[in-house]
């Protein structure tokens, strides 16, 4: 089972009161990209083995969007942190990259 | 009466808890910045207490104001004030970035009551209720739908849930307190 905590009520719970967002930090493409640009923006995704930033919400709690670092293999969290923010938090990648060393290059 | 209004209702089947509809309760939204000062003053005034930190609930006789989120509360007040209350907040917040609503009709809430109503509810909701203090809200689900619950007295809780699932709500509540369905039998 997948625990989560949301950073923002502090709430640890079990999925199931979560709703899933998809793969985080995505760029945003709007006008004047490129065709290609905006296609991978709308439909290409990292489905890695291993570490894996994702978007989650709150979503029977405190309704609150945040991020979740998390191993797609072992259903490991290394953290979750705030949506507001471009990528993990210093602290949380260097959690991630003690339990995995080499990440994020190879260390998948 | 339609099942839509059990919320009103009395007292349900006998089971090894009691659980009710708590009947109509003023409940009103309050969208805003909670380290607002001016937030603060509008909340005491409406209800007699402070604004309640994260994940609590301040409740002072037939009123109370609870963190649902970091920008929203949810004031309690005698259903007949609810009117009133979004007046009083919406005059003591002009200017300031904020939102209060009188959702009364848009939520139901229930009493779950006597020595087995941990166990009524521990069924039905993600929550590990051991852990759960006196005076902390629980925004989570009931079975299938968006419920906050906290205890509200000695072996006592209340649960909040939208109106429109309230038929659910009641059942589903009902069902796990049915004779013999006790998760920890005597
Ligand atoms: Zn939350």
């Amino acid at each position: 089972m997948l625990m989560l905590t949301c950073p923002h009520c502090g709430v640890t719970a079990e999925e199931t009161e979560f709703a899933p967002g998809g793969q985080a930090h995505l760029k945003r493409q709007g006008p004047g990209s490129s065709d290609d640009d905006f296609e991978a923006y709308l439909f290409a995704r990292a489905n890695p083995r291993g570490v894996h930033l994702e978007r989650w919400r709150h979503a029977f709690g405190c309704g609150k969007w945040f991020h979740a670092a998390r191993c797609t293999v072992t259903l490991e969290v290394f953290g979750t942190y705030p949506a507001r923010t471009a990528g993990p938090p210093a602290e949380l990648r260097a959690a991630i990259a003690a339990r995995r060393p080499g990440w994020p290059e190879g260390g998948r | 009466m339609a099942r839509a209004d059990i919320a009103t209702e009395g007292a349900g089947p006998a089971g090894f808890a009691s659980v009710a509809g708590a009947g109509p309760r003023g409940m009103v939204t309050l969208r805003g910045d909670l380290t607002s000062p001016v937030l603060a003053r509008a909340v005491a005034a409406v209800t007699g207490t402070g604004v309640p930190a994260r994940r609590r609930i301040e409740v002072a006789g037939d009123r109370a104001v609870a963190w649902m989120s970091p920008d929203e509360l949810l004031v309690l007040v005698p259903r007949a004030e609810a009117g009133a209350a979004v007046a009083a907040l919406e005059q003591a917040l002009a200017g300031e970035h904020h939102l209060a609503a009188d959702v009364s009709d848009a939520r139901a809430a229930f009493t779950i009551r006597g020595p087995g109503a941990q166990g009524v509810l521990m069924k039905l909701c993600p929550v590990d209720f051991a852990t759960l203090a006196e005076g902390e809200i629980r925004r989570s689900r009931a079975g299938q739908v968006a419920a906050a619950v906290w205890r509200s007295g000695a072996d006592e809780f209340t649960l909040v849930s939208f109106r429109s699932v309230a038929g659910y709500v009641i059942a589903l509540l009902e069902f796990s307190a049915r004779p013999g369905a006790e998760p920890f039998p005597a």
